[in-house]
């Protein structure tokens, strides 16, 4: 496994009990077992402690900017369809100032492998409200308890017309590994939602300060139920974590797949 | 498939010679979002691009817009978008990423009035000095900007071989005057049409460095999939593309990031001088005001005022050394704008003082006409 990491980068820069180094893991040994061309794997990242992972990575990688991480790969992709590129950031880069491409993303089918690592929180910038923090939890902009309902993201995807949806937890490395594997298996947006601790950030302010507190509440709290209804897994402060393979749809062409077909008529070569 | 070099006699509007250029200098990839006066670009180009195996997406806004022709041209494919004030404005950010990671793009803004919202379907020229400063930090870009359809489609091509010389975003800053008005246009044979590709690694890939300069302060480019690993950021990094936030790093790379554009400034400002030799009156203009300057000072000439032109087709970087040329001889700069007064802020420091500036500024709407800038020049005469 050593080819895929950047060695003389290490240490990395994440916190004892981060989540995001496990999944990153995860992710390379799931592209290692598929079989992937590592040279034709490319890495993109938005802003926040999970972009910094295309740095560390011994893959093509790209650190963009907030937000922009998902149409920077969809340039890529469609300039260049026979590389393997992935979008792996954070829950507020993809899900806040990122939504708008996510959803677009999503109703095109552009054939990208999204991994969204949430962490309930922005933790890059020491704490702040995330779209994905549960109601009631505590922030630094919500220092009384936050009044608004999180994204649930699986849902999100699976209404925008992700064809792959998924969602484990940077603790449940196996099956994550395996989901991770599956998805690249095929083409058309793919999602991947890793819920992942961050003791620094969200955990101190929430009654979980250990490096493993919060990685104990997965364990306790998660329950697996593929093929659950999107509608249904809604993460709630004190309830059950649902986790899975919730969608997987036959797939149908991708952006891609359309451009050249319309390509071929307008040619008039069919 | 489709021709991609129309080579011929045309009558274009100048929107559509801005796209029929971007395909001659080989773009292949286009990702845009309507707007008014540019949506004719994206539409032409929806056209052609299927017929000759280009990408075209319309993107959900002018954000994604930007950040895609970015990842496309990583992979080696010219890439462009084109927009107008507010878009130029979204697009902000992920300029100045562009500039960071020295990616070469070409980003047409057909300027019409502003700020905000402004005047859809007028004119203007008030995105000048946003086309400079429009991102944060401290970077140089390429602006030229064109004065006819013909200007449009030449300039087009010019735009993408800086981006590709220079690996770095190039800007053109046209007019909804431009965009849509119609003229003749010459495309020359395709083999006829000088085209630039960027410097390519020399080295294998285990002795590759992404930002290691050449001589000429640019660095050659490996692109994604070419199996050179390459990393990039938009966080200050250093010649392996790893961050490196340090104060020595910056200095080191903001100061290329300049340099590489102002140490070429020969090459890339480009100037049309008329009625020169002996003026004491250079009217300076740029874009859409150029042919009512260069009539203005005909007419002029016509009643023995020593008047002549200076029409800057390199916006950016700014030709300071022929205006401190011109400011040893001239007593006078007329700069007509379409703002209140923008290039006449360069102008009047590069001049030193050794002449007087005078601004014709109109917020933007309408062009001048010959006859209102011929008249201001009888006016500074009788000084």
């Amino acid at each position: 496994m050593d080819k895929w990491l950047r060695s003389e980068r290490m240490p990395h820069m994440w916190c004892p009990g981060c989540g995001i180094g496990p999944t990153l893991y995860a992710w390379a040994r799931a592209l290692d077992r598929v079989g992937i061309n590592k040279d034709k794997v490319v890495y993109v990242s938005g802003i926040g402690c999970s972009g910094r992972g295309s740095g560390y990575l011994n893959v093509d990688g790209f650190h963009t900017t907030h937000g922009r991480a998902i149409p920077f790969a969809i340039g890529i992709k469609l300039a260049k369809p026979e590389l393997c590129v992935n979008v792996i950031s954070g829950d507020g880069d993809l899900f806040s100032i990122g939504g708008n491409h996510f959803i677009h993303a999503c109703r095109r089918n552009n054939d990208l492998l999204v991994i969204c690592i949430n962490n309930f929180i922005y933790g890059m910038t020491g704490g702040q409200l995330a779209p994905t923090t549960p109601r009631g939890q505590y922030a630094t902009t919500a220092p009384y308890g936050n009044i608004e309902h999180p994204f649930n993201t699986p849902h999100v995807a699976d209404a925008s017309g992700a064809i792959y949806v998924a969602r484990w937890t940077s603790i449940h490395v196996r099956r994550l590994e395996k989901s991770i594997a599956e998805a690249l298996g095929m083409k058309g947006f793919r999602y991947i939602e890793v819920l992942s601790p961050c003791p620094v950030n969200y955990g101190r302010r929430n009654k979980l300060p250990e490096p493993d507190d919060i990685a104990e509440w997965f364990k306790q709290s998660s329950v697996v139920r593929n093929g659950a209804h999107t509608s249904e897994v809604q993460i709630e402060k004190d309830k059950p974590l649902i986790l899975g393979n919730f969608v997987k749809r036959v797939e149908k062409p991708t952006y891609y797949e359309g451009l050249k077909k319309l390509e071929e008529r307008v040619r008039g070569e069919r | 498939m489709g021709k991609t070099v129309l080579t011929g006699k045309h009558f274009w509007y100048g929107n559509i010679a801005i796209a029929e250029g971007a395909i001659a200098a080989g773009c292949r990839f286009f990702a845009g979002y309507p707007i008014t006066p540019a949506s004719e670009i994206a539409e032409h180009i929806s056209r052609r691009f299927p017929q000759i195996g280009g990408i075209f997406v319309q993107f959900e806004d002018e954000l994604a817009s930007m950040a895609a022709i970015l990842g496309a041209s990583w992979t080696g494919v010219k890439s462009m978008t084109s927009t107008s004030g507010p878009g130029f404005s979204l697009m902000q950010e992920n300029i100045g990423l562009g500039a960071m990671m020295e990616v070469p793009t070409v980003i047409v803004n057909a300027q019409r009035g502003g700020p905000s919202t402004g005047l859809p379907t007028l004119t203007g020229q008030g995105d000048v000095m946003q086309a400079k400063w429009g991102s944060h930090g401290q970077y140089e870009i390429i602006a030229l900007s064109p004065d006819s359809p013909q200007e449009a489609f030449d300039l087009t091509i010019r735009c993408f071989n800086f981006a590709e010389k220079y690996r770095v975003p190039v800007i053109l800053l046209a007019s909804e005057t431009i965009a849509h008005s119609a003229g003749k246009v010459v495309v020359p044979p395709e083999d006829e049409i000088e085209l630039v590709y960027r410097k390519k690694p020399k080295v294998p890939p285990e002795e590759y460095l992404p930002y290691k300069p050449d001589e000429d302060l640019v660095p050659p480019m490996a692109c994604a999939g070419e199996g050179y690993t390459i990393t990039t950021t938009g966080l200050t990094h250093n010649e392996k593309g790893y961050p490196d936030t340090t104060t020595e790093a910056q200095e080191k790379l903001v100061r290329r990031l300049n340099d590489k554009i102002r140490k070429h400034r020969k090459d890339i400002v480009d100037v049309k001088e008329e009625n020169m030799e002996d003026a004491e009156i250079a009217v300076v203009s740029y874009g859409q005001v150029s042919r009512p300057a260069k009539r203005a000072v005909k007419m002029a000439r016509e009643e023995g005022i020593k008047a002549g032109s200076i029409k800057l087709i390199t916006v950016w970087p700014f030709a300071e050394h022929i205006i401190h040329k011109w400011a040893k001889q001239v007593e006078y700069f007329i700069v007509p704008e379409l703002n209140y007064g923008q290039i006449y802020l360069e102008v009047k420091r590069e001049a030193e003082g050794n002449a007087q500036i005078i601004l014709i500024p109109r917020m933007g709407g309408t062009l001048f006409t010959p006859r209102e800038i011929y008249q201001e020049i009888k006016k500074v005469n009788k000084k």
